[in-house]
């Protein structure tokens, strides 16, 4: 039980602020990412957990006009992933992600995975298909497609290309795995085979999610983060922010009085 | 028991009234959009029939035989010989070397304009192309004939005045914006969750056009090139100007050639008497045009079916 009373930090954030040009739509964050947890973010419709989330791999930096303010400290090598200096390339080398919308690419499935593979420069045969067949393993898939691994990517159902997704984070073995909403697309079948992925993944990678679903949090994550307006109104284990929340807005928030 | 304000109301066949006028207004709109349509449908059809029919005269003179095998087109001559396979030959070569122009030029302009240009490149570079598309064909001829050709023969002193390759050249610069312009809105339409999800894998900005982009848009680049075929397939003027106008059956870009649309115009331009052999074919040469522009468009139409978008 000690052991798991103190985690180490992987992640941090600190005194963030994030702008889509004028517009200030992360307040002074500051936030912990534990090693090998889940953390989840909740928090009403806009108010900032896709930004926040999306900080974490420098995806804003793919639009003009955007700008952060502050760092997110990435350990064990204590790096500023907000930095001008570190390449947003570098980070989402480390950093995987998965999106709300499954998207897979227009390839089979064998080259969806091995995409990241492909990226980082290896082309070997045999290492490829080595850690495409783990990635899928990982990625809960694998028995579902082995017989047709060059099938195209698209003919797989919602639920699957989402698992997919998710083998292909995998597959490059992320530090970080973002979720942003990543059952919201799908039924209660598969929405219930990608939490138990979630829960299995972390024994191998950080995973940070952000979902509107409360009961998801509470199955999960060992880590709540409640954002509203922006702002970081309160974090802690799960447990407790959901048996009893120290802020008023975040009890109103989990019991269904708003949002 | 009728609603004291009743009156007011339009009766039911008032209503019925109004609905017949709007029904007899919108008969004569659709037939108005419908004789339109049908106008272009019949001018078609009446295109095909007359090539149909005066080639039908033509091959009761020729086999098709010897159409498809001989390896002269002396039409003219008193020996005639009317080998179509002379005229495809300039044809082929000339659309051939334009392709290797315009598809890659054409598709790296539309890579850089949807995935790299910001918003002030892409506004100037747009009109920019479009006006190069604008630029009338006979334009380009000369531009051939009068400066590719010269600037050629610097490099290669042996290439003729007149060449498929000097022509061919040019046909792909002019067809290069229709390339650009349609594949730049097929990758455009790709979803940016598509290309975020490979930046997220790391990958950079040329990796995920290549690898994502292009492949996603594939169907609508499959299209532009096959526009691209057809208008050089019916180009004539480029050809008529700077290739030279004499049957020649060769692979060859190097030398002079007719093809089947710069024999047409050369021929129908003369004085020849209608129904002549001579005469008939231009209709043999044209639906031979025709049906080579129709097997790639329906090569397009495959490949679109194949290939559709499946973001
Ligand atoms: N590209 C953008 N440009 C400008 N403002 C944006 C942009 N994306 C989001 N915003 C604004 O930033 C705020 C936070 O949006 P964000 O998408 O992070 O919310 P969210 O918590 O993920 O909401 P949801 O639960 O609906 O996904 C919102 O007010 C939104 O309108
Ligand atoms: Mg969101």
């Amino acid at each position: 039980m000690q052991i798991h009373d103190n985690p180490t930090l992987k992640a941090e954030a600190r005194n963030l602020n994030f702008f889509y040009g004028e517009a200030k739509a992360l307040k002074n964050i500051n936030m912990p990412i534990y090693d090998k947890k889940v953390t989840a973010l909740i928090g009403p419709s806009g108010c900032g957990k896709s930004t926040y989330l999306r900080s974490f791999n420098r995806m804003h930096d793919l639009y003009p006009g955007n700008r952060y303010e502050g760092e997110i400290r990435f350990y064990p090598d204590n790096t500023n992933l907000l930095s001008p200096e570190v390449d947003p390339i570098e980070v989402r080398m480390r950093v995987g992600m998965v999106f709300q919308k499954p998207n897979p690419f227009p390839k089979s499935i064998y080259e969806n995975v091995a995409y990241g593979l492909r990226v980082r420069g290896e082309n070997n045969k045999r290492v490829l298909d080595d850690k495409v067949e783990h990635a899928l393993k990982g990625g809960a898939l694998w028995e579902e497609v082995k017989d047709r691994l060059n099938d195209l990517a698209s003919n797989l159902s919602g639920g699957q290309q989402q698992r997919l997704c998710i083998a292909r984070a995998l597959a490059t073995d992320p530090e970080l795995l973002l979720f942003d909403e990543p059952t919201s697309a799908l039924d209660p079948i598969a929405t219930g085979a990608i939490e138990e992925l979630v829960h299995e993944l972390k024994k191998r990678v950080t995973i940070l999610i952000v979902t509107h679903n409360m009961q998801q949090a509470a199955r999960v994550s060992d880590y709540t983060a409640y954002m509203y307006l922006g702002e970081m109104i309160e974090f802690g284990k799960t447990d407790e922010i959901f048996i009893k929340p120290s802020d008023k807005r975040t009890e109103d928030y989990i019991t269904g009085r708003m949002g | 028991m009728t609603a004291p304000n009743a009156s007011d109301l339009p009766t039911v066949s008032d209503r019925l009234a109004k609905n017949a006028m709007r029904h007899a207004s919108e008969r004569i709109i659709e037939m108005l959009l419908f004789a339109a349509a049908a106008v272009s449908v019949l001018t078609t059809v009446g295109i095909i029939y007359v090539l149909v029919s005066e080639s039908i005269h033509f091959f009761q003179h020729v086999s098709i035989v010897d159409f498809l095998t001989d390896t002269q087109w002396t039409p003219l001559f008193d020996d005639a010989h009317f080998g179509i396979m002379v005229l495809v030959s300039g044809t082929v070569v000339s659309s051939a070397v334009a392709l290797a122009v315009a598809i890659p030029m054409g598709t790296v302009i539309a890579i850089y304009l949807s995935e790299f240009a910001n918003g002030k490149v892409r506004e100037i570079a747009k009109p920019v192309l479009e006006l190069l598309g604008g630029i009338p064909t006979i334009v380009f001829g000369y531009f051939a004939l009068l400066m590719v050709t010269p600037l050629l023969q610097k490099v290669f002193p042996e290439l003729p005045g007149f060449s498929l390759l000097s022509a061919g050249l040019v046909m792909g610069i002019m067809i290069v914006p229709y390339i650009a312009s349609l594949s730049e809105d097929a990758m455009r339409a790709v979803p940016m969750s598509l290309r975020e999800g490979s930046y997220a894998m790391g990958a950079t900005k040329l990796y995920t056009a290549i690898h994502v982009v292009v492949p996603a848009a594939f169907s609508g680049l499959a299209a532009s090139y096959i526009l691209a075929i057809s208008r050089a397939v019916g180009e004539t003027m480029i050809l008529a100007v700077a290739a030279g106008m004499q049957p020649n059956l060769t692979w060859n870009p190097a030398e002079p050639a007719a093809t089947i649309t710069s024999y047409i115009v050369q021929v129908a331009l003369g004085d020849l008497p209608h129904g002549s052999i001579g005469y008939q074919t231009i209709f043999a040469a044209g639906l031979t045009l025709i049906l080579i522009t129709l097997c790639f468009n329906i090569l397009g139409q495959w490949l679109r079916r194949k290939f559709r978008e499946n973001y």
